[in-house]
């Protein structure tokens, strides 16, 4: 052993709360250990909060079990306080140690290979291979030492590293991968490098104030701005516009020094004063590390996490992954992982999870009795697609998820609601009212089996309303647990698929179709992914395949006189293609994707045999294909005598469709032929909502008069969703998309959704009454305080914490949207796209 | 599929209907409050025709009390307006249908007011009440004229820009102006800081009004220094061409901003007549009513 390498029984990588959690158990329990951080604090994703951020202790049932402390708080309390304690319980920290490399130096493990698929950019892959090899492991440390230990906690939490500059002079201190204050720099040159929205944001940050004199240049690669969001783009474009910000195109940088950097452009090099190069070009995540130390993931999908035993075991024996990167983002989450994990190490085998009670009370009104252990075991051997998983997972799956039961004849879901969770019989059987007008028409769905996929998968309402045929145990399984369920198990993922195309199917062409006649047609239906803007039929080509739209939306075009004309927009759960199959003939329409979609592709001649033998499908697929083309040839004729109105009607729906129009399902648009600016659906929506308005009318696109104010479109699948970790999104029985008290303030959702309408505000004190204000002038009046009064007025320490505020379509308030009620004139209406879209518009128009 | 029957939850709240049509607040419900307000109008003045009251028609015969005591009441209500807008109470209402109800019942007040008088005015305080309803009234008007007239211009100049974005461009041009200022003789200089210190606000509601330009410094100063500049060949590289060419922007930014506060206080400003006439007109009735009442 060389000198610089040390070695101990555990070594934790990561200082965060699952790490640094960890370490204080290894240090209570008086185990050899060492506290590994690559930066020069511990906790780097909470140090990097913003400033004064108040951090939240959810879930609140959930009990803390660690040896160190942690309430809701300031940022700067929390971290003082684990620094403190860190220090007092004489945990071994090495700060400033990256780990590059954990490598087993035991006996090759036989048979135990990892293979690791490595994604390029180009679409093609490349799978190597690793031997797995027994512990002590040893792990190689940026300062150039190693470290040997026994058993390795991963707990470096999901950040990832920053994309470095590589070229000369990137390693210059003035080059930086973080912009903590904008307010901090001035008089600089400020060179930005990177134009995804954290790019965009820091170089909005840094020119906002005139006063502050910096020059700020942001480096964009090519023409685009392909990787930021709408709003993002245009404020920068404003700013450019406005002399605050240069963008220096089709640029990359050749070389910074000392005052200048250099950049590589069509014309040559160009070099421009630069005091200071802030770079944000993404960061990797921390995937490929993690594979490279032998650890596998539960599948390729982005959404995947390590596969991990119930003691936290990866599938390198002796590395324990716990915290962000095993899955469970919240801060007490992560701490009670990493007490329990060095318990685990240490040879406790007794120890019961700290969400034990959480669970336990999910089970309680449940008939039968059994633990927890048993009802996650019991529900796993029942339900098909659960089988899959080991009871660690089942464990997370159940956070997600309720179970309930029903009594005989209870109604689980309406037709029409909304609803994109998805159910799972663990006990007896549900039957479906397939026909809205006689419910006493059903299809039952046995044990075992899944229902409501639909909701699930087109983010639509619910096609149909659904019973319990008996008593019955049903899981309801909430968006986000279903897809982390498909991502880490890859058998549920397909088994929801089969299901989910074939009951689409059945449910679209009815007429008594059963599931034997469409094993030929599903067995030639393939699912395919389609980005916005492609198309998949085009106009004129040969072809007979039936498309399924599954996910997303379509628009329907035809060429008229050279221009394409909208026809139709096609939500999830309509079908298209169908005229080449009935009627023969080339494409008449091209048909393309509005927004990121999923298409259900049918083999066009397999689709004519159903066709032949069942005269009754035949008949509703010619009835449909019947209404489309009188539908085509309405435009045709309106085109020419009415090409400026048809013209018109294109390019509204396309403007709306850019805007997001096609995966909303409820928006507010505010015609400007009507709108005084009076601003009193901004006032009654603060005053409908705490004082918080959730819209801006003035900002956003308009097009012909047509205005789409910046608020939110309640999108079929929410993109603010994607990354919350305390689950607080969820879509309310009206099919609004809301969030709710457990929202810790983290602003993922802000930078999640593409449209800008989330906003990261405190609560404004409470104003005297309307009253008060007409008849003394007590108060600030209607609408949103301004911060001036609010700070004036806040409640003399207390503070209150920034938390994402949104739309909720004024959910749980009689009457509905306040907003729209609140229009002096009419101007603010509200719309879902299928029925603004229609064709009437243009029927109206013409007229 | 896509025409599904509505959701059992769905709301009351008025939505765009499936045709995709939706109506401002004149048309509200095919004008019906239209023809409310009219036919209102159309029964009280048979009424008066039909009826013969001795010696004339006046605001004290039984038909001029229910007529009065109709205005009142309409006046009242009329000026509930004013906390519906701002009160935002749950319930079904929408303040398109009140603004509608507002327009056409307060037009059909000229026929009832006016029949309560039995045109019977003078220089009395009870004339004045009928003044002040019809000030309050024409005022109106204008009103319902530039909201109907106005927003497509507001909405035309406006360019997707938001009033902020406006005023910040403003500041920046200034900001740049500034910079470009440093290199020129100090004759120039002052004429660009002319320019600068001007208060784009100034000039009192008139100027707002009107939307004029005439005593802009910006526009005096950039004529100025064209004078200088436009016989000059564009080199590309003289301070005061640069100086020229912000001064331009400026305009033109200057000249939306002018045209959009404009409209703005165009939309508003008839509000402060109706709602001061609307309290001197509360003040005459009452007035009016105890005069009656007491003095007759
Ligand atoms: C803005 C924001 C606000 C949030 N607010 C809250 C909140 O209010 N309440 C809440 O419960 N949760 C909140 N979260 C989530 C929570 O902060 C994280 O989920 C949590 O910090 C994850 O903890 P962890 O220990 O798994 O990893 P992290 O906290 O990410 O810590 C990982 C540590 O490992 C280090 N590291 C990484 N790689 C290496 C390596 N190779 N070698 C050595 N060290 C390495 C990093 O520097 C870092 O210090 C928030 C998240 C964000 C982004
Ligand atoms: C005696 C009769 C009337 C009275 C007492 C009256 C009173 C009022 C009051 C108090 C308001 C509220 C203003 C505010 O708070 O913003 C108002 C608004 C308004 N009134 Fe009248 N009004 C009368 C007649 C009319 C008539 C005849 C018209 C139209 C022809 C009219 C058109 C309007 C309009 C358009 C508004 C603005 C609505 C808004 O933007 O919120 N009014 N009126
Ligand atoms: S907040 Fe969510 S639902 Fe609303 S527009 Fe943004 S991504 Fe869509
Ligand atoms: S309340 Fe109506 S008229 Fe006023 S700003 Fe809002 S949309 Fe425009």
């Amino acid at each position: 052993m060389n000198r610089l390498t040390e070695s101990c029984r555990i070594a934790i990588v990561g200082s965060g709360p699952a790490g640094l959690s960890a370490a204080a158990r290894a240090a209570q329990l008086g185990l050899s250990h060492v506290l590994i951080e690559k930066t020069d604090h511990l906790s780097d994703t909470i140090y990097k909060y913003q400033k004064g951020k108040h951090v939240m202790a959810t879930p609140s049932q959930l009990v803390l079990r660690s040896d160190l402390d942690f309430d809701a708080g300031k940022r700067e309390a929390i971290l003082g306080l684990w620094d403190e304690q860190v220090a007092g319980a004489g945990v071994t920290v090495r700060h400033n140690a990256e780990v590059l490399s954990i490598e087993g130096t035991g006996e090759p493990i036989a048979g135990s290979v990892m293979k690791i698929v490595t994604r390029k950019r180009d679409g093609t892959s490349e799978t190597s291979e690793i031997q797995r090899r027994a512990p002590p492991y040893r792990l190689k440390l940026s300062d150039g030492s190693e470290i040997v230990a026994d058993a390795v906690i991963l707990a470096i939490g999901t950040q990832g590293n920053p994309n470095l500059m590589r070229c000369a002079g990137a390693d210059l201190p003035h080059v930086q991968y973080q912009l903590d204050d904008p307010k901090e720099y001035i008089d600089e040159h400020i060179v930005v490098v990177g134009t995804g929205d954290a790019g965009i944001e820091n170089a909005l940050g840094l020119a906002e104030d005139a006063e502050q004199r910096n020059v700020v240049t942001i480096v964009n690669r090519g023409m685009e701005f392909a990787t930021a969001k709408g709003a993002n783009v245009k404020a920068l474009l404003a700013a450019r516009d406005a002399g605050r910000v240069n963008i220096q195109f089709n640029s990359e940088t050749k070389a910074i020094e000392p005052g200048w950097i250099t950049f590589t452009t069509r014309d040559g090099e160009e070099r421009i004063r630069c005091d200071r190069v802030i770079a944000r070009m993404g960061s990797a995540p921390p995937r490929g590390f993690v594979e490279s130390c032998g650890i596998e993931f539960t599948s390729g999908d982005r959404l995947a996490f390590p596969r991990l035993s119930p003691v936290f075991e990866s599938t390198a024996p002796g590395i324990f992954v716990i915290g962000a990167l095993a899955g469970y983002p919240l801060i007490k989450h992560c701490m009670n992982q990493g007490y329990d994990v060095v318990e685990f190490v240490n040879g406790n085998a007794s120890l019961k999870p700290a969400d034990e009670p959480i669970l336990e009370a999910k089970f309680k009104d449940l008939p039968g009795r059994r633990d927890v252990a048993e009802w996650l075991d019991y529900l796993r051997s029942g339900i098909t697609i659960l089988e899959g998983m080991n009871p660690l997972q089942m464990r997370e799956f159940m956070l997600d998820s309720t179970v309930r039961a029903y009594r005989r004849g209870e109604v689980i879901f309406e037709r029409n609601e909304p609803g994109s969770s998805l159910f799972a019989i663990a006990d007896g059987s549900v039957s479906v009212q397939v026909n809205p007008d006689d419910p006493s028409i059903t299809v039952p769905i046995g044990k075992g089996s899944i229902f409501g996929e639909v909701g699930l998968i087109s983010g639509r309402k619910r096609g149909a309303t659904i019973v319990a045929a008996e008593d019955a145990i049903c899981v309801e399984i909430s968006r986000t647990a279903a897809l982390k369920l498909q991502s880490s198990v890859p058998a549920a993922k397909r088994a929801i698929e089969r299901i989910s195309t074939e009951r689409q199917l059945l449910q679209m062409f009815g007429s008594g179709l059963t599931s034997a006649d469409l094993t030929e047609v599903l067995d030639t239906a393939r699912i395919e992914q389609v980005s916005a803007g492609k198309t998949v039929i085009d106009e004129g080509d040969e072809g007979t395949d039936i498309l399924v739209i599954r996910q997303g939306s379509m628009v329907v075009e035809k060429q008229i006189g050279g221009k394409p004309v909208f026809l139709n927009y096609l939500p999830a759960g309509s079908y298209v293609g169908e005229m080449a199959v009935i009627a023969g003939g080339k494409r008449t329409a091209s048909v393309r994707a509005a927004i990121k979609s999923e298409v259900i592709r049918i083999d066009g001649p397999t689709f004519r045999k159903l066709l032949d033998a069942k005269p009754q499908l035949l008949a509703k697929a010619s009835a449909d294909m019947a209404e489309r083309q009188n539908l085509n040839a309405f435009v045709e004729s309106k085109k020419d005598s009415f090409s400026n109105v048809v013209d018109m009607y294109s390019n509204v729906a396309n403007f709306l469709i850019e805007n997001g129009i096609g995966e909303a399902t409820d928006v507010l648009l505010i015609d400007e032929n009507l709108c005084v600016g009076c601003d009193n659906c901004e006032k009654a929506c603060a005053d409908s909502h705490e004082g918080l308005s959730r819209l801006d009318r003035e900002a956003g696109r308009t097009y012909a008069h047509l205005h789409v104010p910046t608020s939110c479109r309640h999108c079929e699948h929410p993109h603010c969703m994607a990354d919350c970790p305390p689950n607080a999104i969820h879509r309310g029985p009206d099919g609004e998309v809301f969030i709710n008290d457990t929202c810790i303030g983290c602003g993922n959702c802000q930078r999640n959704c593409p449209y800008g309408v989330i906003r990261m505000d405190a609560v404004p004190p409470k104003k005297p009454g309307l009253l008060s204000w007409l008849l003394f002038g007590k108060g600030p009046g209607p609408g949103e305080p301004s911060k001036k009064w609010s700070y004036a007025n806040a409640e003399p320490g207390v503070e209150k914490a920034k938390k994402a505020i949104k739309c909720d379509m004024c959910s749980g308030i009689e009457g509905g949207p306040a907003c729209v009620r609140a229009c002096p004139t009419g101007a603010a209406i509200r719309v879902s796209p299928e029925k603004f879209l229609s064709i009437a518009r243009l029927e109206r128009e013409s007229a | 599929m896509a025409s599904q029957a509505p959701a059992k939850r769905a709301r009351q709240t008025e939505r765009v209907r499936s045709d995709g049509t939706h109506e401002g607040f004149l048309r509200h419900r095919n004008f019906l409050w239209l023809k409310i307000g009219a036919a209102l109008s159309a029964f009280c003045l048979i009424v008066y025709l039909l009826v013969d009251v001795t010696p004339r028609h006046n605001g004290g015969s039984w038909l001029g009390y229910a007529l009065g005591t109709i205005g009142v009441l309409l006046i009242l209500w009329l000026t509930a307006l004013g906390y519906r807008k701002r009160k935002m109470t749950r319930g079904a209402w929408s303040l398109k249908a009140w603004t509608s109800a507002h327009v056409y019942l307060g037009l059909s007040l000229i026929v009832i007011g006016t029949l309560h008088t039995g045109f019977q005015l003078g220089w009395n305080v009870h004339t004045l009440a009928w003044v002040l309803m019809m000030l309050v009234i024409l005022s109106g008007i204008y009103g319902i004229s530039v909201y109907a007239t106005l927003p497509q211009q507001m909405s035309f100049n406006r360019d997707q820009v938001t009033e902020t974005q406006m005023l910040a461009s403003l500041r920046e041009v200034d900001r740049q102006l500034h910079d470009a200022a440093q290199p020129l003789s100090q004759h120039h200089a002052a004429l660009v800081r002319e320019s600068l210190e001007q208060d784009v606000f100034g000039g009192g509601l008139w100027q707002r009004l009107s939307g004029s330009s005439r005593n802009c410094a910006t526009r005096r100063v950039h004529r100025t220094i064209r004078q200088e500049t436009g016989a000059k060949a564009d080199t590309g590289n003289d301070p005061l061409e640069r100086v020229d060419g912000l001064l331009e922007r400026k305009l033109a930014t200057l000249s939306r901003v002018r045209r959009h506060l404009r409209y703005k206080a165009m939309l508003e400003v008839w509000l402060y007549v109706h709602i001061p006439a609307t309290f001197a007109l509360i003040a005459a009735l009452t007035a009016h009513v105890i005069s009656v009442f007491f003095y007759w």
